[in-house]
């Protein structure tokens, strides 16, 4: 059992060496960890994204845990039909995960995923959020942040990012919450809640992408650990309606993080200080969600 | 199901991509003399390649290390060196 962040380097190894992934690639990581807390007892499905090419091509796969690779759209219902089924057949501790990006969360999978929600199936929905739809080449998606380029938004993003993790909690599902593969300790305690409840449960993780965000492919965790102190991402859970948010960190400039990352390199300064407005105000209307108590029911 | 529909299986196995070692550009080199054996290499290591060897101490499996450098970046005692990788 994890039980400390330095479980997530022990034990069995359940993304075996030599996947596909590219070096530097956040998503690994937080998959690494997610098999390590549910100690591989989950099948997996996981829809058209960067994760069904990690894998690596057939007849072989890095996985070493039971996957269903899904058409792009239908990663919630296939989840949802997987669950019923092994709950009739009386198995209930074998956990279904789904595992999007968010093009297959934010976008094309939100009806699968809103009905999946609805019906409270038994499952943990994951969304690893590298903020575009980066296997078939970076393209914007609903996740993409304002002003980032990316192959569909050369000049920049003009519009916002969802507000994903808040769509989700308004449907009044028992658990859903943000994590980050910079603050682990988070990430666990997070992952084992959810791992003791069922129902819906529905967890996003920041995962930065060296190969479309364009930076340097050795500052994944500095990244994804600037993400949060600079309230580009924060870390919060709703827990039956009431919000809270998990870490507090002390706020950073902005420009910390755009700074390392090119998709942000056309930025001028009054780009990053409008920006960065629109984060703090994000934040603030967070903390007011966490003041009201009870905010869905 | 009609017999005659195949379902593709894939079977788990190291080396999925191939040798992903060869990927490499830089190589992650331990120093012990500066290790304090923290184990946060290991703990944010994307290739799960750090594992504890008989001393103790990290060892990287260098056939599928694709040389990310995320341990060196993250190591707090800074006792990785990236080295430049040569090949015969
Ligand atoms: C219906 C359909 N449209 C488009 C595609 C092509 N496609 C495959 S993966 C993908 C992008 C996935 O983006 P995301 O869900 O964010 O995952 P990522 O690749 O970023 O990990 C697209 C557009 C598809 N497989 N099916
Ligand atoms: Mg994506």
């Amino acid at each position: 059992m994890a039980k400390t962040v330095m479980d997530l380097r022990r034990g069995p190894k359940y993304v075996l060496p030599g996947s596909a992934a590219c070096p530097g690639c956040g998503a690994q990581i937080a998959l690494k960890w997610v098999l390590k807390i549910l100690e591989g007892r989950a099948i997996f499905v996981i829809p058209a994204c960067c994760t069904s090419v990690i894998q690596g091509p057939y007849p072989k796969s890095a996985f070493k845990f039971p996957v269903y690779n899904m058409a792009f759209a239908a990663a919630a219902s296939t989840a949802s039909g997987m669950a019923r089924a092994l709950r009739a057949m009386g198995e209930e501790d074998i956990h279904v995960v789904a595992w999007a990006g968010d093009g297959g969360t934010y976008d094309i999978g939100l009806q699968a995923l809103s009905g999946a929600a609805e019906r409270n199936e038994d499952m943990i929905y994951i969304c690893y959020d590298n903020e575009a739809y980066m296997n078939t080449g970076i393209q914007r998606s609903g996740a993409t942040p304002p002003k980032a380029w990316t192959k569909t938004t050369p000049t920049g993003k003009a519009e916002m990012k969802k507000n994903m993790a808040l769509i989700v909690a308004a449907h009044g599902v028992p658990y859903v919450a943000t994590a980050s593969i910079g603050y682990p300790a988070d990430f666990l305690k997070k992952l084992k809640k959810a791992k003791q409840m069922r129902g819906f449960r529905y967890i996003q993780i920041f995962a930065p992408c060296p190969t479309g965000w364009n930076f340097p492919v050795d500052k994944t965790v500095e990244i994804a650990k600037l993400a949060v102190d600079t309230y580009v991402w924060p870390l919060f859970e709703v827990e039956h309606g009431k919000l809270k948010i998990t870490v507090k960190p002390r706020r950073r400039p902005l420009k910390d993080y755009v700074s390392l990352q090119k998709r942000f390199r056309h930025l001028t300064d009054a780009d990053i200080e409008e920006l960065e407005r629109t984060f703090l105000s994000r934040w603030e209307a967070l903390e007011r969600l966490e003041a009201q108590g009870t905010i869905f029911l | 199901m009609p017999s005659d529909i195949v379902i593709p299986v894939s079977n788990p196995a190291e080396a999925a991509a191939g040798q992903t070692g060869l990927w490499r550009v830089f190589k992650p080199v331990i120093d012990k003399g500066k290790c304090v054996r923290c184990w946060v290499c290991a703990l944010y290591c994307m290739e799960d390649v750090i594992d504890e060897g008989p001393d103790g101490y990290p060892v990287v499996d260098y056939e599928f290390c694709k040389g990310c450098g995320i341990c060196a970046n993250e190591c707090p005692t800074k006792a990785i060196d990236m080295v430049p990788e040569v090949r015969e």
